[in-house]
């Protein structure tokens, strides 16, 4: 397929490709299994300058938008989702800073994640605050030019590796949702440390940890935007980070169908390759179709996003859902297609399978895209005053 | 520091036929690749240049398109790049190519290293980098694994051997062949591969080199392929069976026999 992709586009693709097949495929494995966090690739990433590539010229990035950003995702995705999560998690990171940040903010933070010599990080989640981020326990009380934050944040990508952290800390419980405001914090903060590493059912090799916030201390002009718009920068950032996801999910499925569509060419049984089977054939056509609607859906999403459309929750959510939820049907059909093969730790198809689940969880479980999706339609077909009978 | 590193555009070995008839390569349809062994001496001169400071010039001799593997480089980071081309230097053996190297080398000057692969896939001769050093008249060594600076400004390499590594140590200017040792070649990076599709390149021909005709390309050749083949195998061979010291009693008789010097 060809998606009039520009020449630039075209570049980033063939770097994140050439990265993934030469650096990040023949490792995965290993990465998966002694859960390392991939420094070494990161570092690789960086000096091809992909860290950037969605990022303001000013700020030392490339000057492209959310599609740019699903490209390199994409191709990554295609070799390995956890390496690809610890990319794109440093984009869900710098994406506060860059819709909301003050200047000085800007300036200070976006350059050194651009350039990959600092990764960045999102803390929202909580013991008690998932889908529901009113729920949030975390605080943080001004004092004179600082602010004090107090609370645990929970499954934090990128934990504990990345250097800067935007955070969602409630500055006045009486206003609800709007009572919540958001961060930067630096590791090395007074007060700021992080929790036990998790184990996980796939993506090993990204780095899932506590955020610890005991007395920490930060400078005021840390805040981003104004005090209870924590909530707003949140949405926000979701709005254009979930294009990324449904990226994730598309280099997965590629990934996942390079595999399964080669090894039924090669594996004979009743003196045929199975490809020839129509059983198998109708199998490997599904996943083929899935995985190409889900690209054309994130491409057409991450082009509207960058076009400086405003009502974008709704298209973000489906870009989101739907390749997510592919990608559990296609990685789970390329172990049945691998058979016995597949369901073994030393075929990668198996990997793929555990690790697809948890892109229908993280930001935002596709039960709450769900929601997302039907409160715009409501809203959307509220406004029309015609009707349609 | 202004490092030359000198590359070659080659056939993918991976799809290569020779023609019975003629004994040459078969190019039509096969994929041109920059040399193997040649991105292990880019590596070696960015490294050299991010290390010491400088710059790095890419040099090649070979056909027009040969430009495409220059741009492949310099979107690793390489600083310039020069092709050599032109359809006298065609048909160009060991001597020939060195020859016209060091005139492009000198005309790039000054020069303070350059670095070349340790051999090209498709002759296999591993001479041009040598014979360059000796059109330049200048020190060299081969198979580094490693290049330093010394405090004095000499170069220090390590240089792979059968049994090790020798350590050789010579002044600059100096001419160097890297092995894979050297360290992996780098990835590309997405800036240096929009500055790479925009770059000039500048191309040279014999007169640009001061060269005669007559000094390059065929006609300055002093080799000729007369034929190419597979070699037939060397000798009979006998498989010694037995314990080991059986076989180690009746290899000394068969080499004993065989009027081998020494036993």
């Amino acid at each position: 397929m060809d998606y009039f992709l520009t020449e630039e586009q075209q570049m980033i693709r063939e770097i994140a490709a050439k990265i993934a097949t030469e650096k990040v495929r023949p490792v995965r494995a290993e990465l998966d299994e002694s859960e390392e966090f991939p420094w070494e690739i990161m570092k690789i990433l960086a000096q091809s300058d992909l860290f950037g590539v969605y990022l303001p010229e000013e700020y030392g990035g490339l000057g492209g938008g959310v599609l740019e950003n699903c490209l390199a995702i994409e191709e990554m995705a295609r070799a390995c989702i956890a390496v690809a999560t610890t990319f794109s998690a440093s984009g869900l990171g710098a994406y506060p800073i860059l819709l909301f940040g003050s200047e000085e903010q800007k300036q200070k933070y976006l350059p050194v994640i651009a350039s990959g010599e600092k990764l960045a990080a999102f803390g929202v989640t909580e013991a008690n605050a998932g889908s529901d981020a009113g729920g949030i326990q975390t605080t943080a009380k001004r004092d004179g030019d600082h602010y004090v934050l107090n609370g645990t944040k929970q499954w934090i990508t990128n934990a504990g590796e990345a250097e800067i952290y935007t955070v969602v800390a409630v500055t006045d419980r009486t206003k609800g949702a709007r009572g919540a405001s958001a961060f930067v914090v630096e590791k090395g903060d007074p007060g700021f440390s992080f929790g036990k590493k998790e184990k996980k059912m796939g993506l090993r090799a990204s780095a899932t940890r506590e955020l610890l916030f005991n007395d920490c201390r930060i400078p005021a002009d840390r805040l981003i935007s104004r005090e209870g718009r924590g909530f707003i920068v949140t949405m926000k950032t979701f709005d254009v980070s979930r294009p990324g996801i449904g990226a994730l999910a598309v280099g997965l499925c590629q990934g996942a169908l390079d595999i399964a569509v080669e090894y039924a060419r090669k594996r004979v049984q009743f003196g045929k390759p199975i490809i020839a089977f129509q059983a198998v054939q109708h199998m490997l056509a599904d996943m083929a179709t899935e995985t190409e609607a889900s690209r054309a859906l994130v491409y057409a999403a991450a082009r509207y996003i960058d076009s400086g459309a405003k009502d974008i929750s709704k298209i973000s959510a489906i870009s989101k859902l739907y390749p997510t939820d592919v990608a559990m049907r296609v990685t789970t059909n390329a172990v049945q297609v691998l058979g016995g093969y597949g369901y073994m730790r030393d075929y990668p198809v198996e990997k793929m399978m555990r690790d697809a689940k948890i892109l229908q969880i993280y930001e935002g479980t596709n039960q709450i895209q769900r929601n997302i999706i039907g409160q715009e339609l409501n809203k959307e077909y509220g406004r029309i005053k015609e009707t349609f009978f | 520091m202004h490092v030359v590193v000198c590359i070659k555009q080659v056939p993918d070995a991976k799809n290569v036929r020779i023609d019975p008839e003629t004994c040459t390569l078969v190019r039509e349809g096969v994929e041109s690749i920059v040399n193997p062994h040649d991105w292990y001496a880019v590596e070696a001169a960015l490294r050299f240049r991010d290390e010491y400071g400088g710059k790095v010039t890419a040099l090649t001799m070979g056909p027009p398109q040969a430009e495409e593997a220059l741009r492949e480089i310099v979107a690793l980071g390489v600083d310039e790049a020069v092709l050599l081309s032109d359809r006298a230097f065609a048909g160009a053996d060991t001597w020939a190519t060195s020859l016209t190297l060091a005139r492009a080398v000198e005309k790039l000057g000054p020069v303070d290293l350059v670095i070349c692969g340790k051999q090209a896939i498709d002759g296999d001769t591993a001479q041009v980098g040598p014979g360059l050093a000796a059109h330049l008249d200048q020190p060299y060594t081969t198979y580094a694994r490693r290049l330093e600076l010394q405090d004095g400004g000499q170069l220090r390499a390590e240089r792979v051997t059968d049994f090790g590594y020798e350590v050789v140590q010579m002044s600059l200017p100096a001419v160097v062949t890297v092995v894979r040792e050297i360290g992996d070649p780098r990835m590309p990076g997405l800036k240096h591969k929009m500055r790479a599709r925009k770059l000039e390149i500048p191309v040279l021909g014999a007169a640009d080199l001061n060269l005669d005709p007559e000094e390059v390309g065929l006609q300055g050749s002093f080799t000729q392929v007369v034929r190419v083949f597979s070699p037939p195998p060397r000798c009979d061979r006998e498989m010694i069976s037995g314990e080991v010291e059986e076989q180690v009693e009746k290899l000394i008789q068969l080499l004993k026999e065989a009027k081998v010097s020494g036993l």
